[in-house]
């Protein structure tokens, strides 16, 4: 039974405990205490259930690479699943609940699964597809159902807020142990901006754990010192609580400082992401000690031998009495001297290697620790927690020499360096045969935009290992001096992938690799067995290190039995690739302040404010909300529609039209340059008057279609669709500085200048009249005309077209002065009957007409040929953006889809998209069909539905039927007719 | 950082020049006595402040009602000129950011380095979600955005300042 000491914690305040609840029963701890720690203080070792089997377990580490104790924090609005115990600090009040457990954590009905494990062999998903397919829905379907997940998804929305930052540093130090230190105080004396980050609440890395001396101080004094160096210089910024996440191109790196996860008062974001660019990103990231491949190394009570230090120097909190140290290292004896010294027993140290010696070994044997060189473990015995061991031969297969008692197993497989940031943006690694690491290639690092490495890794996470290695490989990589330490020497680590190295099958499957997804030694094995040999493969075949922590510990270990069992070596099988995030980030984080009303922007015209106020029932059109309709009493969207329709062609309506893109295009050549864009002729348009153009792309396909007005010499301004503002821009900018960049002409972007207000309907003019101050008579404004003037005294530009077929102006307005020229014409069209419309009357009025709407008749694969427009494109033209596309074979077949009219037999309303029916199936069984609809509406006007459609040879098919696919119902009748079912003669539009 | 202030400034004039450079400046330090800003700097006379904004883009700001006469003598002055002129000062929505915490507000919203930022200069970024550009100005910063979406600048600015309704749970 884990307990807390009488003395030691240099973590935690006994002064203050800490009151916290976890799975509803309370418990204390100490200020300083992580969640794991003060459960353990509390004998409450148990902490969580494996993934797939179930199996209890607790803490094997005491950082972010632990994979066994994740619970979930918190409740209700700040319930975070999968936080690791090991990080969490506990505060007064922290709640935390176990996962994966069923009914309760001390009984979990789904530990079944482990009497079942060899019924969920490796590759169990995979093997299941190919099952009779009943199978898959009845048996396999629920139960990896049941027993999938590891904590829940949050239910409800986040309460806490997330802020980003931005930085920019010449060197980002990822890691405040004694090399990231060292590295972030060479950088800081040579006048460089840095950015330390450590991802501990602490600085000093292990080294404040295991001891050293530098400079002649202890290393806790040391760290201090230099940490306040750090502080107090004004181009360090210092940051504990940080991880360094991610490093990116360009120097560019992820950082993710946790603000009040730790607090029981909680104010302000509660994470911080720091958007780092860096010159050079130094990582000291550390190393990560391996576990030993052992059966039953998974029990409660078995932990690797850095972390039982860190436990008992850090919280005061010990494992058991009795601690079994098994090693292939000498790094493990420091754990057997920091249980000696908090006076606890150490019965036995197996070491796998035969005849070690060292000062430090040495010294072990001198304070009375039996050292058994040459064994190993054959297995733990217990079955919910550590009883003892039974000792073998570490080269043999497993018989066991003798058992000892024990409370808890301490291991050591030696250490892999953290080179997940070194690797994030293309690092490389080389095996290191003596270390038997992985560690970075210092020649071959992430590069920079001019082919120089921009990360340089240090300390442990080079994979230096001593104190003194660390340092003086620092301060080398960072053009220093070195401190001066004690220099040490450690015997030789022996690699040692499996425990004993002959163990036998039954041995072989109670040996963890992976905790959280419980992958065996056997797994792997039989991967490699069953063909999947590279270790991308055998990794999801097998789900190795694809759990929360990213196999951490079990990397490296599982790609050396990959190895062993394909007689391969290590680096021919190679590591998986390492990605970012380092620790799981939650979406909260990455969104920052991106949620709520500020999820995204939303572009209001001028009358926003009005529409709204106004019962506007909203419509996204990209990133602008323009009214759909504006909804009257109970009025249904529908209703409100029809009675927009009606009353506009009876009467008037007005609508914002401010959406609409205005381009200015001015210069010698703007009108050479119009003639390119637009399929027909602008350069010949006369000042003071208005034509209607199409843009097509190189391949001819319509992209854009709208009013072109000139206004003098040199000038004219070009209409674009709502979508098309930015877009069309973009484009004509495209061609002036890429393609005629000798041309003289200018563009401006004048969308957001003026709002746009259409008056449309037989009365129109009345309302301008009634507000009075310009001209607007058909002599005047003819049809197709625009002029400057005054409207009540607001200056505005009065463009007289129309897309309903409607007498129509259209009054472009100064953006700020809008919505008085709105509330004027509002009240002008009072006593005329007017109303305001929306976007769907809109549609409708300009489907009555039969004119086309870029996005609803077009595609991306339809020409203006296609579409009955003809008529505006120049034949007189050498050329124009799109000529020589249409010129292509495919487009002059004479049965491609061309647009027409449909008008259903019934009167109904066509399906959007339907399909016209075809005889016969094709190839693929599926029914042919000739042509679809584009749009299609119920017209108020005509009292029965409308639509457009692309039908072969559509236009030579006047008056036939054809049958429409309905979604679930039986197809419906609809004639071919003109597209023009309104006013065919323009007389209304032209008075 | 409560103390840090979002001001919605009112409509100013704000005037488009497009060109070459030397000539536009020429044109617009004699009208307006600025002269020719560097590249992505900007200079001030009077009411007067012309920033950098292309290689072949100026804008010039003024009082919103003085725009339009403004802009009718630079065109006078650049008609025999390749060079376009346009009232803009509808098209943008301004705003200062004052006090301790302004600094901060910018690098939570835009990737910026403001220590390499020259007193002068006009940096044309990214603010959140939407292109915005700004400038030093005494104890802060002033900030323009597209009008669309002045509000969402607005909020976004304040959610940065911890001054947002949405930040104090109302």
């Amino acid at each position: 039974m884990s307990f807390r000491l009488a003395s030691g914690g240099s973590r935690i305040d006994r002064d203050r405990p800490v009151r916290f609840t976890f799975d509803g029963r309370e418990f204390i701890g100490f200020h300083g205490d992580t969640l794991a720690s003060a459960l353990l203080a509390n004998g409450q070792m148990l902490m969580g259930r494996s993934f797939k089997y179930h199996r209890p377990r607790s803490v094997v580490a005491s950082g972010p690479e632990e994979p066994n104790a994740l619970v979930g924090v918190g409740t209700g609005r700040s319930f975070e699943p999968n936080r690791r115990a090991t990080e969490q600090s506990i505060y007064d009040g922290l709640t935390a609940r176990s996962q994966n457990a069923w009914p309760s954590l001390a009984f979990d009905i789904g530990r079944v699964n482990d009497l079942g494990a060899r019924f969920l062999p490796t590759g169990f998903y995979y093997k299941t597809f190919m099952a009779p397919r009943p199978f898959w829905k009845h048996v396999f379907e629920p139960f990896i159902r049941r027993a999938a997940g590891l904590g829940d998804a949050p239910s409800e929305p986040d309460e806490d807020r997330y802020e980003h930052r931005y930085i920019h540093v010449d060197t980002l130090v990822v890691g405040g142990g004694i090399a990231g230190l060292l590295a972030a105080k060479a950088a800081a004396t040579a006048g460089e901006r840095v950015l330390l980050v450590e991802r501990s609440s602490r600085f000093g890395g292990r080294s404040v754990v295991d001891g050293a001396e530098i400079d002649g101080m202890t290393a806790p004094d040391w760290v201090k010192a230099t940490v306040q160096g750090l502080e107090a210089a004004d181009n360090v910024t210092v940051t504990s609580r940080c991880e360094g996440s991610g490093v990116y191109d360009h120097g560019y790196a992820l950082c993710l400082e946790d603000l009040t996860d730790h607090l029981a008062e909680k104010t302000g974001p509660r994470d911080r992401l720091w958007r780092v660019r860096a010159g050079r990103i130094v990582t000291a990231t550390g190393a990560i000690e391996r576990p030993l491949a052992f059966a039953g190394n998974d029990l409660p009570g078995v932990v690797l031998a850095s972390a039982m230090r860190d436990y008992v120097v850090d919280y005061g909190v010990s494992f058991g009495d009795r601690t079994v140290i098994v090693t292939n290292n000498d790094d493990a004896y420091r754990t057997a001297e920091a249980l000696l010294a908090a006076g606890l027993q150490v019965p036995a140290i197996l070491d796998a290697r035969e005849e070690v010696n060292s000062h430090l070994i040495q010294k072990i044997k001198d304070m009375g620790v039996k050292v058994h060189v040459g064994r190993g473990i054959a297995k733990v015995l217990g079955r919910d927690r550590v009883k003892g061991v039974a000792v073998c031969l570490q080269a043999g297969e497993g018989a066991v020499l003798q058992e000892i008692a024990c409370d808890a197993v301490a291991m050591s497989g030696g250490w892999s360096p953290v080179v997940h940031l070194w690797s994030h943006c293309g690092g490389k690694l080389i095996w290191d045969e003596a270390k038997v690491m992985f560690r970075p290639d210092p020649d071959r690092p992430p590069k920079d935009a001019a082919g120089q490495g921009f990360v340089v890794a240090v300390g442990a996470a080079s994979g230096a290992l001593t104190v003194g290695e660390v340092l003086a490989e620092t301060a080398s990589a960072m053009g220093i001096e070195p401190p001066t330490c004690e220099p040490e020497t450690e015997a030789p680590l022996k690699p040692v992938w499996m425990m004993p190295q002959g163990a036998g099958a039954d041995l072989r499957a109670k040996m963890w690799l992976d905790y959280q997804n419980d992958v065996k030694v056997s797994d792997i094995r039989l991967a490699a067995q069953e063909g999947f040999e590279s270790v991308e493969h055998a990794k999801r075949y097998t789900t190795l290190g694809m759990a929360t922590d990213q196999g951490k510990l079990s990397n490296i270990n599982g790609l050396a039995v990959l190895a062993d069992r394909l007689q391969d070596t290590i680096p021919q099988v190679g590591t998986t690739t390492f990605r970012p995030p380092y620790t799981p980030i939650t979406i909260g984080a990455l969104a920052g302040e991106a949620r709520g009303e500020i999820f995204q922007p939303l572009r209001r015209t001028p009358m926003h404010d009005w529409n709204n106020a106004n019962s506007a029932h909203w419509e996204p059109v990209g990133q602008w909300r323009r009214p759909y309709c504006y909804l009257r009493g109970g009025e249904t969207p529908e209703q409100a529609v029809a009675r927009e329709v009606t009353n506009t062609r009876q009467h008037v309506g007005l609508l914002d039209a401010s959406t609409l893109g205005k381009i200015l295009v001015r210069g010698p050549d703007a009108g050479a340059f119009l003639d390119m864009l637009y399929t027909n002729m602008m350069s010949t348009l006369k000042p003071g008057r208005c034509r209607y153009g199409l843009m097509c792309d190189e391949n001819g396909f319509l992209i854009d279609d709208g009013v072109v007005a000139r206004i003098d010499e040199q000038t004219w301004l070009c209409h674009t669709t709502t979508g098309g503002a930015d877009r069309i821009h973009g484009w004509m900018e495209d061609w002036l500085q890429c393609e005629w960049w000798d041309w003289q002409v200018h563009t401006v972007n004048l969308t957001e200048q003026f709002a746009q207000i259409a008056i449309v309907g037989p009365t129109a003019r009345d309302v301008l009249d009634a507000i009075g101050g310009m001209d607007v008579s058909a002599d005047a404004l003819p049809f197709m005309a625009w002029a400057d003037g005054t409207l009540g005294g607001t200056d505005v530009r009065v463009y007289r077209i129309s897309f309903s077929g409607e007498l129509s102006y259209e009054i472009a307005v100064p953006a700020t002065q809008a919505q008085a020229l709105w509330d004027k014409l509002i009240e002008a069209g009072e006593a005329l009957g007017m109303m305001p419309y929306g976007t769907e009357a809109l549609h409708v009025l300009r489907a009555e007409k039969g004119f086309i709407m870029i996005g609803d008749e077009t595609d991306g694969t339809v020409i203006p040929q296609d579409l009955g427009l003809g008529w505006a494109i120049s034949k007189k033209k050498t050329d124009y953006l799109g000529k020589r596309g249409q010129q292509r074979s495919e487009f002059q077949r004479p049965d491609r889809w061309k647009l027409v009219g449909l008008q259903t037999v019934d009167g109904s309303v066509l399906e959007d998209g339907a399909y016209a029916i075809a005889e016969g199936k094709n190839e693929n069984g599926q029914t042919n069909v000739q042509g679809r609809v584009t749009s299609t509406y119920h017209s108020p006007t005509l009292g029965q539905g409308i639509a457009m459609g692309l039908v072969e040879r559509g236009p030579e098919r006047m008056g036939e039927v054809l049958r429409f696919t309905r979604i679930g119902k039986d197809p419906v009748e609809a004639r071919i007719v003109s597209p023009v079912f309104y006013d065919p003669e323009g007389e209304k539009q032209n008075v | 950082m409560s103390d840090t202030e979002i001001t919605a400034l009112a409509p100013m004039g704000m005037i488009t020049l497009r060109g070459d450079l030397e000539t536009l400046g020429r044109a617009v330090e004699a009208v307006t006595a600025c002269p020719l800003p560097d590249r992505r700097l900007s200079t001030a006379a009077g009411a007067h402040r012309v920033l950098w904004m292309s290689p072949d883009e100026l804008m010039l700001l003024t009082g919103y009602d003085e725009a339009p006469a403004l802009a009718a003598s630079l065109t006078n002055a650049l008609a025999a000129e390749f060079a376009t002129v346009a009232v803009v000062s509808d098209a943008r929505a301004v705003f200062d950011i004052t006090g301790p915490g302004a600094r901060q507000v910018i690098t939570s919203l835009a990737p910026v380095d403001l220590r390499a930022l020259a007193e002068t200069e006009v940096r044309r970024t990214r603010l959140a979600q939407i292109p915005a550009a700004f400038w030093r100005t005494g104890d802060g910063f002033r900030l323009i955005c597209f009008r669309s979406v002045a509000k969402y600048a607005e909020d976004v600015l304040r959610n940065a300042a911890g001054t947002h309704p949405m930040v104090q749970g109302a």
